[in-house]
Formats: C-alpha cells, structure tokens, sequence
C-alpha cells in the first residue's frame, strides 16, 4: 500500500463530509426519518402510506443537486471507467445487496454509525470489505 | 406542499451537494479509496469522519425523544439483532460498490448531472431493489400473518 497524496483532497473531503452530515441531522431533527438513500429508493417502490411525499421531496433534491451546483460553477468531473456490462452487474448487486443488508454507505455508514448502532458498524465494515477487497481482485489479480 | 416536504427537499439538496464537494459523487476517486493495497487515496474516510463528527451529536440529541421538529414520530431502526441478511447483502453491495464505484447516493446525483453511464448504473440498482421486494414479499406477508 502507498497512499496517493496528488489524488488526496482533505478539505473538500471533510466540508462536503460535513455537508451529508448536516443534511442526515436535518432530516433526522425536522422529520424524524433516516437519511438513507436506498431505505428511501426502496420506501419509493413498496410505496408505504404516507411516507412517500418526503421521501420524493429528498429525491427530488438530491437529484437537483448537480444542476443547482452548475447555476454557480462547473460541475466537479464525474468518471466512470466501468462499462455497460459491468454497470449493469454492478447495479443489479448495489440493488439487490443494500435491500437485503437493510441499507446502504448513508443509512449504516452516516446515520447508523452516528448512532452508534453495532448492526451499522458491522455492515459498514462488511461492505467496505467487500468493496476493498473486490477492488483488489479486479485491479491486481486481474489486472484489468 | 407542507413544511416536512420542504426540509425533506432542503436535505435531499444539500445532501447532493455534500456529495458532489467530497468527491464521492465520483466514482474514479471511490475507486481510489477501495484500493487500498494500490495507490490509496485516503480521502473518503475523511467525508466519513466529517459526517459522522456532525451527525453524532444530533443522533444524540433525538435519542429518548419521541416527535420530531415537524410533529412526526421520530423512526430510527431498533433492529439490534445481527443476521445473515445484514452480513450477506452488505458483502453483495459491498461487491457491485467495488466493481463500479458507485452506492446509491452518488449514483442519484451523477444521473441528476446528466451522466449516461449513471443512468444505467441507477435503472439497475432500482431494478435490483425491485426484485428484491419481489422475492421477499411472500416472505414478510408469512412473516406478518
């Protein structure tokens, strides 16, 4: 392991870190929801009574986020190396695996974390597992 | 549209913008922060940190109580059991994380930024969301009767 200091960005890393931090209070103290994003897809399948209309409202937002941020300034870049294939596996298993783990980077990650759940901490460190270790198949086993 | 629909709006935006000033929104530099036996760039343990250094005191703050700002029933798991389910979907997202780059979150605010590949990427994870609400539905219903 070496660490890339050209790619390390401390500040931006920290303030927007804060940023979600923020935003997962907000939600937590004014609605007394769980700002976790594929808790909130997921709600927006199955539909559940009367949690639709703030679960559409934070989509909305989020996703009105990059256009909001262009009225400003450029976009900061977006790469995606994978292609379609691997996006669609990709998907397909981001999908299927935070439905079934019950939530995904924001909902254990940000929130459960924060609240010092042993459930969270444990699928944080699973999915971060498996995400190091799928990263180092690919990149120096494969070598792709 | 009522006040909750307003702040849930306001968390959603700002929760997009965090993610687009931290850099996770990009999934060159999340795949720079899973190589960990490569060239690591350290920085997204650091929007961990900052995240949850502003989350915890408010997370503390809601413990014991019952209504939210809003009115609404404050809802926050109290599933304390640790189970095959948690472990096993959290390694299969934790794989698709990896081979992509992206979780749910980036990969909402990169289709908002109008990147086809997030699209795709987006259309699939919600396709996988449904058809495990397809498979696990007779299973809850049992569970529930």
């Amino acid at each position: 392991m070496t660490i890339d200091w050209t790619a390390f960005t401390p500040w931006s890393a920290l303030a927007g870190g804060a940023m979600i931090g923020l935003a997962s209070a907000l939600l937590l103290v004014l609605n007394g929801r769980i700002a976790g994003i594929s808790g909130i897809l997921g709600g927006l399948i199955t539909r559940t009574p009367g949690e639709t209309g703030w679960r559409a409202a934070f989509l909305i937002g989020l996703l009105l986020g990059p256009t909001i941020w262009a009225l400003f300034q450029a976009l900061p870049p977006i790469r995606i190396e994978a292609g379609y294939p691997l996006l669609i596996a990709a998907g397909l298993l981001v999908g299927i695996g935070t439905r079934y783990g019950s939530g995904c980077t924001s909902g254990h990650g940000v929130c459960g974390l924060s609240r010092l759940s042993p459930r969270s901490l444990v699928a944080t460190l699973v999915f971060m597992g498996g995400g190091f270790a799928t990263v180092f198949v690919v990149r120096h086993l494969l070598g792709v | 549209m009522n006040k909750s629909m307003i702040s849930a709006f306001a968390a959603g935006l700002i929760f997009g913008l965090g993610l687009l000033v931290s850099g996770m929104a990009n999934p060159e530099k999340v795949l720079g922060f899973l190589d960990l036996f490569g060239n690591w760039d350290p920085s997204l343990a650091l929007v961990m940190a900052g995240a949850i250094g502003v989350g915890l005191p408010f997370f503390h703050l809601a413990k014991g109580r019952e209504k939210a700002v809003f009115g609404s029933q404050i809802q926050v798991p109290v599933c304390r059991t640790i189970d095959r389910p948690l472990v096993l979907g959290s390694l299969l997202f934790g794989i698709g994380w990896g081979l992509a780059g992206f979780c749910p979150g980036p990969a909402v605010v990169a289709t908002g930024a109008g990147e086809i590949k997030a699209v795709v990427f987006t259309a699939a994870m919600l396709a996988g969301m449904g058809l495990f609400t397809a498979f696990s539905r007779p299973a809850a219903t049992r569970a529930a009767t």
